[in-house]
């Protein structure tokens, strides 16, 4: 019977299909664990006297409250310290494979995994973070769980789930110069809504998703949970196997073979039926900028603040009032008039080398607007390290730019870097909701080509307010990949 | 768990749309390690504000939350569901609710009921002309009850039968442990495992410091 790419790898790790409306049980290949999520499930398992079943099919991380400053010293704040304590003390205790600050491979989970190789074409990934969709970029079906559900992963290496339904993302067209992979989320989750792929997994499809890197892909299934679904995937292609090959847990020789043949048949079936198709031309696109305080309050840049009177669903006007309100915005008022405090570059959505070296390029040679501070927090220390090979950290320091350990950061403000109250960030990452990047801090979702922009300008911008001179070739802002982080080349440290 | 039948108590009305995980509870009360304690860490941000509906005497005992669609957006924090259970609700009606969240609700024993549009908006003008009034849900009619006006919620039916029983996930999978043991045997041999780790050569990291 022809299938969907999701159904496929749904069908490939069914342990037991469910009767009388009880849910299949599902494999899982990949369980990724960090600080926050983790401490109530492994405390379940001591206290219900269970064991973690596959200690080699689970790895940790520390990201979310990491510090990105001073990562050698004791952690300053102390429930911090305590659940990062806590996290090695139970990888010590269940034999967990952990990646503690100050190594190479510590970062935000949504990095590490791919990197590594262990995110893999046709994989189960689960991990108590709902940005686990971003693995669905190399055609894995991943997502994100509660806590319980951790428990549930750890002690039987597998989840019960009710089935999804499919929705189909066709993205034709070639994407502008100046707009990016995040440009296509933000207009995606605009036009379905928040709750819009709610009991859906997406497949995001056509021309323009074909051109993307890898980390471009990665921005866009990140960010599917944002329209309200669990997971989001991309068909594995060449750029998927270019990007695997070498990395450290990759299959190597007659397993590469195997595993490529494999991954090879990971596609939709032509004749397959989605239950749902949405179409999006990605020529039509321009940067896209939130206003509000959900992510799918976007709107293209040269849009002005949405006149909550003249919206005519009731629900949705008291929202955009609320919004416009909390965000210190005026109706009707010009995104572009907006000035902005901080930026931020970073987050497992926007924090990966690619958008580290477009926003170095846009910045090189030039100083920050005077008004704003701008944060620069890769999403891994390798990613760091692979940046300083580059120079590109010095790049961002002579902007003016302060640059960081990595983490998630600003992203949403569990460690110290946070907005104060009233503070406005343009930011690369994946959620503005109110107070997501510290209480009563105020977030616009840019892509990073709009935060160097509007780190240059001190009013949101994009690259069409720049005068970028002759040395600046715009046409390769496209999200298509500079040049990939490559494994397999020695750091020059 | 607790066996969930029927349970009476204060209705909340919220009368917000998609109210995330975020507002349900900051991110910066996620560094406890414990399972409780969670309750002041509900809607943080919105509790020190007098006209929020939590802080109205006739309300702040409610044990019923009426809400706008799309509740439970955003992260995936369990956190949420706990703060919402350590303040003392038992049920969350809504027209729509993340999935995430409404899993994680079904795990902990929590409610998370769908009501029609028309009839959320029916309970918060009962909730909000006779401030206090209590709800009557009933799980095994699936029925919300406010004095004789009565609509119903929607609940799949593993879920329910689960709350019903008051079932432990994990005890109810490890009953098919043989199944889960015939399928690793057949997994391929070139799929990822985590251990023994590979990795590139470790590589020193400098610690950026304050500007």
């Amino acid at each position: 019977m022809a299938g969907t790419l999701a159904e496929k790898v749904w069908d490939a790790h069914l342990v037991r299909r469910g009767s009388d409306g009880a849910p299949d049980l599902l494999y899982i290949d990949l369980h990724l664990l960090h600080e926050v999520t983790s401490p109530q499930a492994f405390e379940g398992l001591r206290l219900a006297g269970r064991g973690l079943r596959r200690p080699d099919l689970t790895i940790a991380t520390e990201d979310h409250n990491t510090p990105t400053l001073d990562i050698d010293l004791p952690i300053a704040d102390l429930t911090s310290r305590t659940q990062i304590d806590t996290l090695r003390n139970n990888a010590r205790e269940f034999g967990v494979r952990i990646h503690s600050l100050g190594d190479a491979d510590q970062g935000i989970v949504h990095q590490v995994g791919p990197q590594l190789g262990l995110t893999q074409p046709g994989l189960t990934v689960v991990c108590g973070d709902s940005h686990t969709s971003t693995h669905g970029a190399f055609g894995a079906l991943a997502f994100g769980i509660g806590t319980s559900e951790v428990e549930h992963v750890m002690a039987t290496q597998t989840l019960p789930l009710a089935p999804f339904k499919t929705m189909a993302i066709n993205v034709d067209g070639a994407l502008p110069p100046g707009a990016t992979s995040k440009d296509i989320i933000l207009a995606i989750i605009a036009k379905i809504g928040t709750g819009g792929g709610q009991g859906y997994v997406l497949e995001y499809r056509g021309e323009a998703i074909r051109k993307l890197s890898m980390e471009a892909r990665m921005t866009i299934c990140n960010m599917s949970i944002e329209a309200g679904a669990r997971a989001g995937l991309i068909a594995p292609d060449e750029t998927t196997f270019e990007y695997l090959k070498g990395r450290p847990h990759a299959p190597e020789g007659a397993d590469w073979d195997a595993a490529l043949e494999y991954w090879k048949t990971l596609r939709t079936d032509d004749d397959a039926v989605f239950d749902t198709e949405v179409h999006l031309s990605a020529s039509d696109l321009e940067p896209f900028v939130t206003w509000g305080t959900n992510p799918g309050q976007g709107l293209p840049l040269s849009a002005n603040v949405p006149v909550p009177a003249e919206i005519a669903d009731e629900g949705e006007r008291v929202t955009a009032e609320h919004a416009i309100e909390y965000m210190g915005l005026t109706a009707g008022q010009p995104l572009r008039e907006i000035a902005i405090d901080t930026v931020f570059i970073g987050s497992c959505t926007n924090g990966r080398i690619e958008d580290l070296r477009s926003v170095a390029k846009v910045l090189q040679g030039r100083r920050k607007a005077e008004t704003l501070r701008v944060l620069v927090v890769p999403a891994s220390a390798r990613v760091r390290l692979q940046a300083e090979a580059e120079g590109l950290d010095q790049i961002f320091v002579d902007f003016g730019a302060e640059w960081r350990n990595a983490g998630c950061s600003m992203c949403l403000g569990m460690n110290p870097d946070q907005l104060a109250p009233g503070e406005r960030s343009a930011s690369t990452s994946n959620r503005n909701f109110e107070g997501r990047q510290g209480k009563g801090g105020r977030t616009h979702l840019v892509s990073p080509l709009v935060a160097a922009a509007t780190a240059i300008r001190g009013t949101l911008s994009s690259l069409e307010d720049l005068d970028l001179g002759d040395d600046v070739d715009i046409t390769t802002f496209d999200g298509t990949p500079l040049a990939p982080l490559d494994p397999r080349v020695p750091l020059q440290v | 768990m607790e066996k969930f039948t029927t349970h009476t108590g204060v209705g909340v009305p919220l009368r917000r749309t998609n109210v995330d995980t975020d507002q349900i509870i900051p991110a910066v009360y996620l560094k406890r390690v414990t399972r409780t304690g969670f309750e002041d860490a509900l809607f943080a941000a919105w509790r020190g504000d007098e006209s929020f509906v939590l802080n109205q005497p006739a309300y702040s005992s409610g044990s019923v939350l009426v809400a706008g669609p799309d509740f439970g957006t955003g992260s995936s924090r369990e956190h949420a569901v706990w703060a919402l259970k350590d303040y003392g609700f038992k049920v969350v009606l809504a027209s729509r609710f993340a999935d995430i969240f409404r899993g994680n609700s079904g795990k902990q024993g929590l409610l998370a009921g769908i009501v029609a549009q028309e009839d959320v908006e029916l309970l918060w003008k009962i909730l909000e002309t006779n401030p206090g009034t209590e709800l009557t849900v009933n799980l095994v009619e699936r029925t919300v009850a406010a004095d004789d006006v009565v609509v119903r919620f929607e609940v799949d039916d593993y879920t329910r039968w689960r709350l019903m029983e008051g079932l432990d996930d994990i005890g109810l999978t490890l009953q098919h442990e043989e199944e889960i043991t015939t399928f690793e045997a057949t997994r391929a041999s070139w799929r990822p495992k985590t251990l023994p780790a590979k990795h590139l050569p470790p590589v020193e990291i400098e610690a950026a410091r304050p500007a």
